[in-house]
């Protein structure tokens, strides 16, 4: 059984080995191809200003260089699923692409992305990016396989106008999880068609509904930043009580009617309208986003809103008892990456530093409102001026988390995902969605890597 | 000699349709994922896939799902109201007939995204069909969250059943016209002249269709996917549904493949059955 591996194997590697050949003799006769993938959908294009720009600029440059741009237009998960299969054969693999850093580490494992140690050491800028961002681009080996193009925070962003007509006092503080039910219940009382505070969950929303969801109330309870992975032993969290509070917070806000309909949440682009339609028009109170919350509604964003400045507020996600530090937030953010199987690693990594140069990622972090990872764009006045929420989202900096940098992360984030799926559907109690998630995990990590906080 | 011009087909047969069912049963016996550790380096673990399935509650719900929607949607639903419309035409005036043909193959001539999409428009939340109960002043549920079985189901009817129709019509059409006079003769009234005469002479037409639409209905993927995509949770998650969510949406490919390999064992089942259903008169007749 085991020589029929080696045959699929040795098959796939002589494909490749033929595509490497193929590209090789574009060099030959001076003119080489770039592949280019990334994300672009009618509410997400400021990656595709800047790789449009980026591929002027290198054309002009690089005599007989094509950069072929591949947009797709799909969900984070669409997309993920799409970049991982075209990694499979090196006819199709590209040879720069936008990464999450979420799954960054299991596509290193895959063998996906090129080990850039030797090409960020010569790189000048290298300098300019701060540790936690060249952290976001690490392997589980510790080498560099990508390049942050900007980081984000997450936070509450309400409608002032729906909270004062409820008779709360704005600017709004939730001190505690029981403050921001109190907020919903007074706004359901006072404005019938309104929806009062919508948090993600379930498996449409991908990873957006963990970290717009279930993480803002787990990593609030008493276990805190280790309440989804021990840090100290290096074990997955089984069997504690704060993943079951959290996941009773969020029956009670989907039973109550607090959250969107249950339908609703079931919908992949269900975040559309709440930027596009809900908040502008008021029947949202509010909801859990990230710090780019304001480049859909700034001037040439998808879904231009110039009131939002003077309508929207932002304040951080409450501990659940208010205990220290008192807010909760979580980062992730975007790379860029080399292929593993380029053709030109040289050229494919000259234009990553094209695109993440200094004028390149000032234009990029104030078009999608990222929190800047280089020193030079984040000192830069056009930075801090980009739209009135910079300075509070990046205050969150203080109180954030990240995810656990593992391989196997993905695996688990999906397991939380069907855990609050079952909950908000009704299919499980928080108790049982909490065990059966419990299991997974096992299953996934094997007994050993997983600890019971009971 | 006389095999020779069938090597071309074979060929095709073996390289098209038993590579990958071999690549499939391969598979899933590895854990072979979309990333990872496993992407790169797959390992052999032998039937644990299989054993998963077994201890996944999701799986069985998965298989009764199907069963449900292949049994209702196709060989009920499909069959019956097929050979009804056929039956029926054959008596209809021309023009009425035209124009019950024409609503009924629209459907099935509407590539099937398009046809899922138009589903998908009529049953939303604020869909045809509820537009339509609000006129009348009634207030409709969200079908595809509340019902989403009973949603997916009608929609399959709705563009499948053109197909039968189409079929049965041409198979009621070859009845000798001699023989439906006799036995009217003979004082068969018109159910009569139907389950004595007719329904036996296309006896062979009805199991080839029932084998044809089983095995469409059994991997309907689009439609499901584009009204529901299997849920909610997993309400609505035949075996294509299912395969495809586990390979592709949670990059467990050796899970999924093992889900498309039990999903090929069923359809090869129905094959066997409907084929010896097939064989028995023929035998007969030699």
């Amino acid at each position: 059984m085991r020589t029929t591996t080696r045959l699929g194997v040795a098959t796939l590697a002589l494909g490749s080995l033929l595509g490497v050949a193929g590209c090789t003799s574009d060099v030959d006769d001076g003119t080489a191809v770039l592949k280019v993938t990334y994300i672009k959908t009618d509410a997400f294009t400021a990656l595709d200003t800047l790789f449009t720009n980026v591929k002027t600029e290198f054309e002009a440059t690089h005599d007989g260089v094509t950069v072929e741009l591949l947009p797709v237009a799909g969900t984070d998960d669409d997309y993920a699923t799409k970049l991982a299969l075209s990694h499979r054969s090196a006819e199709t693999a590209p040879d720069v692409f936008y990464e999450d850093t979420m799954a960054l580490r299991a596509d290193v494992e895959a063998g996906f992305l090129l080990n850039l140690d030797s090409y960020v050491a010569d790189w000048d800028d290298w300098a300019q990016f701060d540790d936690a961002a060249k952290a976001a681009g690490a392997g589980d080996d510790g080498s560099i396989y990508a390049v942050s193009l900007g980081t984000d925070t997450r936070a509450i962003w309400y409608r002032t106008s729906v909270f004062e007509a409820a008779g709360i006092e704005v600017p709004w503080e939730p001190r505690s999880w029981q403050d921001i039910l109190d907020a919903a219940a007074a706004i359901s009382a006072s404005q019938p068609g309104v929806v009062p505070f919508n948090l993600y969950a379930g498996t449409a929303t991908g990873e957006g509904s963990n970290m717009q969801g279930f993480y803002q109330l787990l990593y609030g309870t008493e276990l805190g930043a280790d309440a989804l992975y021990d840090s100290a032993t290096s074990k997955w969290v089984t069997g504690s009580a704060g993943f079951i509070e959290s996941l009773e917070f969020i029956d009670t806000l989907y039973r109550e009617g607090y959250a969107l309909s249950v339908a609703e949440a079931l919908d992949g682009n269900i975040w559309q309208q709440v930027f596009g339609t809900m908040f502008p028009e008021g029947t949202l109170g509010a909801t859990v986003e990230g710090s780019y919350t304001p480049s859909f509604w700034i001037d040439g964003g998808s879904f231009e809103w110039p009131e939002y400045a003077k309508e929207m507020a932002t304040v951080a996600f409450p501990t659940q008892h208010g205990q220290a530090p008192g807010g909760v937030s979580m980062s992730g953010g975007w790379t860029l990456a080399v292929g593993a199987q380029s053709a030109h690693p040289e050229l494919a990594f000259e234009f990553l530093t094209m695109a993440l140069n200094f004028e390149n990622s000032l234009a990029y972090v104030n078009e999608n409102s990222q929190i800047a990872v280089r020193a030079d764009v984040a000192a830069d006045p056009s930075y801090t001026a980009a739209n009135p929420f910079v300075g509070a989202v990046t205050e969150l900096v203080s109180v954030t988390n990240f995810r656990p940098a593992t391989a196997e992360y993905n695996q688990i984030s999906v397991e939380v995902q069907k855990a609050t799926e079952a909950v908000i559907t009704g299919s499980l109690t928080p108790r049982e969605a909490a065990a059966a998630y419990d299991a997974a995990v096992e299953a996934i990590v094997g007994p050993d890597r997983v600890i019971t906080q009971g | 000699m006389r095999t020779l011009p069938l090597v071309p087909a074979v060929i095709l047969m073996a390289v098209f349709l038993l590579g990958p069912i071999i690549w499939s049963l391969v598979g899933s016996l590895t854990n072979a994922a979309l990333t990872g550790r496993a992407a790169a380096d797959p390992q052999w673990v032998g039937l644990a896939n299989y054993a998963a399935l077994l201890a996944d509650p999701v799986f069985p719900k998965s298989v009764g799902l199907t069963v449900v929607f292949t049994l209702v949607s196709a060989v009920l639903a499909q069959t019956f109201l097929g050979l009804g419309l056929a039956v029926a035409m054959t008596r209809a005036s021309a023009g009425l007939g035209a124009v019950v043909a024409t609503v009924v193959v629209a459907a099935w001539i509407l590539p099937e995204l398009v046809a899922a999409f138009v589903a998908y428009a009529f049953f939303s939340q604020d869909g045809t069909l509820n537009q339509l109960l609000g006129v009348l002043g009634l207030e409709g549920p969200n079908w595809l969250f509340s019902f989403p079985m009973i949603a997916v189901i009608f929609a399959n009817i709705w563009r499948g059943t053109a197909f039968s129709m189409m079929i049965y019509q041409a198979a009621l059409n070859e009845v000798p016209q001699e023989i439906t006079e006799a036995a009217m003769l003979d004082g068969a009234n018109g159910a009569k002249r139907l389950v004595y005469v007719t329904l036996p002479m296309i006896r062979q037409t009805i199991t080839t269709t029932l084998m044809l639409i089983t095995l469409q209905t059994l991997s309907v993927f689009t439609l499901i996917w584009v009204m529901t995509a299997g849920g909610p949770g997993n309400d609505s998650a035949t075996l294509p549904i299912y395969a495809f969510t586990e390979a592709f949406r949670f990059g467990n490919i050796g899970y999924g493949t093992a889900i498309a390999t039990v999903m090929l064992a069923v359809g090869a089942v129905f094959s066997v059955v409907y084929i010896r259903a097939l064989r028995v008169p023929r035998e007969r007749a030699a």
